[in-house]
């Protein structure tokens, strides 16, 4: 199951895990991506708290923890190379992996249909 | 998106909106700060090729005098450089400074070839309402400041520009760095000057603004040029070590402190004749408190402006006022304040950014060596 938030997140749910990562609007929107400052893992967020910072060349854009949990792995694939957000930002790209406290949160999450819809419009 | 309508436009617009140039605001203009080919591509075209760059924002005007006489002996009082010496086709990097010796901002300052010796002056472009009435005020009675509003600017830089212009024009590869003259590209009269804020070569050319779009385009049909936009010209200008005016400095610091001693002419320097001299003659026989630098991070965290810089004991003793990523060098870069002690190339200190303290060391700037094409003796 794939989901989206209107910060331009997604969210893959396995099981009680989400992966977590920048939908390509958002990385197309930030441009050339040269840092990204990833959670510690073990580390407790609630939904909303700022849990990355993606560096472009221009500014830093914050990241929000699309739902509650803890950060159970992140993908240290991009310390050496933090342009994978923008090459491959729903497989190589993706940001860190966290525990699902509370499945209801995705409840009022948008499906790809409905994100694809939010997206249109913002063009 | 359609760009805020109370913002200014340059002639060249509606050009940067159909090739797809990311408009934003940029000191009361609608600007871009990229097009789709992306600040770094651009950033690393503009070292390879060559980078077309809408600098009609700026200011551009003539200085006259009201009485015949040197128009550059007024506005020495006023800025350090060696002015009056500039001969016709000539031009130097100066700053504008207040009585306390702050810099108001830094310029470019042309001798045209005019017979009565009228300056030709680029300021920039968020100052140059303060810029002029600053020179109104101080020298209204002795100067005429005409601002050129009908004229676009463009800048076109990097290791092709010559190649690319002197296609239109072979005379403009005669120029050597901070040299300047009257050119006709495609039947248009054009004042060339060799010089830019990227550290490559370079020119900029000031054409009337009707003829602005044609010419731009007659430059892009080359292969070698794209259009670049606000991102990568700060990123390149900061990899080059140049400075940004109200940022890297202000009106509250001086030449010295701000390491653009360079702007000072020799012999101005030993007579401190010009405004804020006894500051500025004291700072250079003493040195400033605190003075700008370059920074490297050591790892790929990039440090802003507003970044505090720290000894390593975590004590607060500067701040950034420019940071981000150098393509070119494939790191972070940036410059900032620190006291004297802390000013030698190699010293380590720290950036606090995000609460978490970075390690970096002070560097000599530029961070990517210079190319301009300066005259062979």
């Amino acid at each position: 199951m794939i989901k989206y938030t209107d910060e331009h997140e997604w969210i893959v749910v396995d099981g009680n895990i989400a992966t977590v990562g920048i939908t390509d609007y958002a990385q197309k929107a930030l441009g050339d991506v040269v840092f990204v400052e990833l959670p510690e893992v073990g580390v407790t967020f609630g939904t909303g708290d700022e849990v990355a910072v993606v560096e472009s060349v221009k500014a830093a854009s914050e990241v929000y923890a699309p739902l509650s949990g803890d950060i159970t792995e992140v993908n240290s694939d991009l310390e050496g190379e933090p342009a994978l957000v923008n090459t491959s930002p729903t497989d190589g790209g993706w940001f860190f992996k966290m525990s699902i406290a509370d499945t209801g949160e995705l409840d009022g999450m948008m499906d790809e249909a409905a994100y694809n819809d939010f997206v249109a419009g913002l063009e | 998106m359609s760009a805020d309508q109370t913002l200014l436009k340059t002639p060249l617009y509606e050009l940067h909106v159909e090739n797809g140039g990311k408009m934003v605001p940029f000191a009361g203009y609608a600007m871009p700060v990229q097009y789709p080919l992306g600040i770094m591509k651009e950033h690393l075209h503009t070292r390879e090729a060559a980078g077309l760059f809408d600098v009609s924002h700026m200011g551009q005007a003539y200085i006259r005098s009201l009485d015949g006489s040197d128009p550059a002996a007024a506005i020495e009082e006023i800025m350090p450089g060696a002015l009056q010496i500039l001969k016709p086709g000539k031009m130097r990097y100066t700053l504008l400074l207040n009585d306390q010796g702050g810099i108001e901002d830094d310029l470019m300052v042309t001798r045209t070839f005019e017979p009565e010796g009228t300056l030709y002056v680029v300021v920039n472009a968020a100052c140059k309402e303060k810029d002029y009435a600053i020179l109104e005020e101080k020298l209204g009675d002795k100067i005429a400041l005409e601002p050129l509003e009908d004229r676009a600017l463009i800048a076109l830089q990097g290791p092709k520009a010559e190649a690319v212009l002197a296609k239109l024009a072979p005379e403009v590869a005669d120029l050597s760095f901070m040299e300047a003259t009257m050119v006709t590209l495609e039947g248009v009269v054009c004042w060339v000057s060799r010089s830019g804020y990227t550290g490559e070569d370079g020119y900029e050319i000031s054409v009337p603004m009707d003829e602005a779009e044609a010419f731009s385009k007659r430059l892009l049909m080359n292969d070698d040029v794209e259009l670049i936009g606000l991102g990568a010209r700060d990123s390149l200008r900061l990899e080059a070590g140049l400075c940004l005016s109200g940022h890297d400095f202000n009106e509250t610091i001086s030449p010295v402190a701000a390491s653009v001693t360079f702007a000072l002419g020799k012999k101005r320097r030993e007579a401190g004749d010009f405004a804020g001299g006894d500051r500025i003659l004291s700072e250079l026989e003493k040195g400033a408190d605190n003075v700008r630098v370059g920074i490297l991070p050591e790892g790929r965290a990039p440090a802003r402006e507003g970044v505090i810089i720290t000894d390593l004991s975590g004590n607060e003793i500067g701040k950034v006022t420019s940071g981000g990523f150098g393509p070119t060098l494939g790191a972070p870069i940036a410059m900032g304040y620190v006291p004297k002690a802390f000013a030698e190339n190699g010293t380590e200190i720290q950036l606090l950014v995000r609460g978490k303290s970075l390690a970096a060391k002070v560097a000599a700037t530029p961070f990517v060596p210079q190319r301009y094409k300066r005259k062979t003796v």
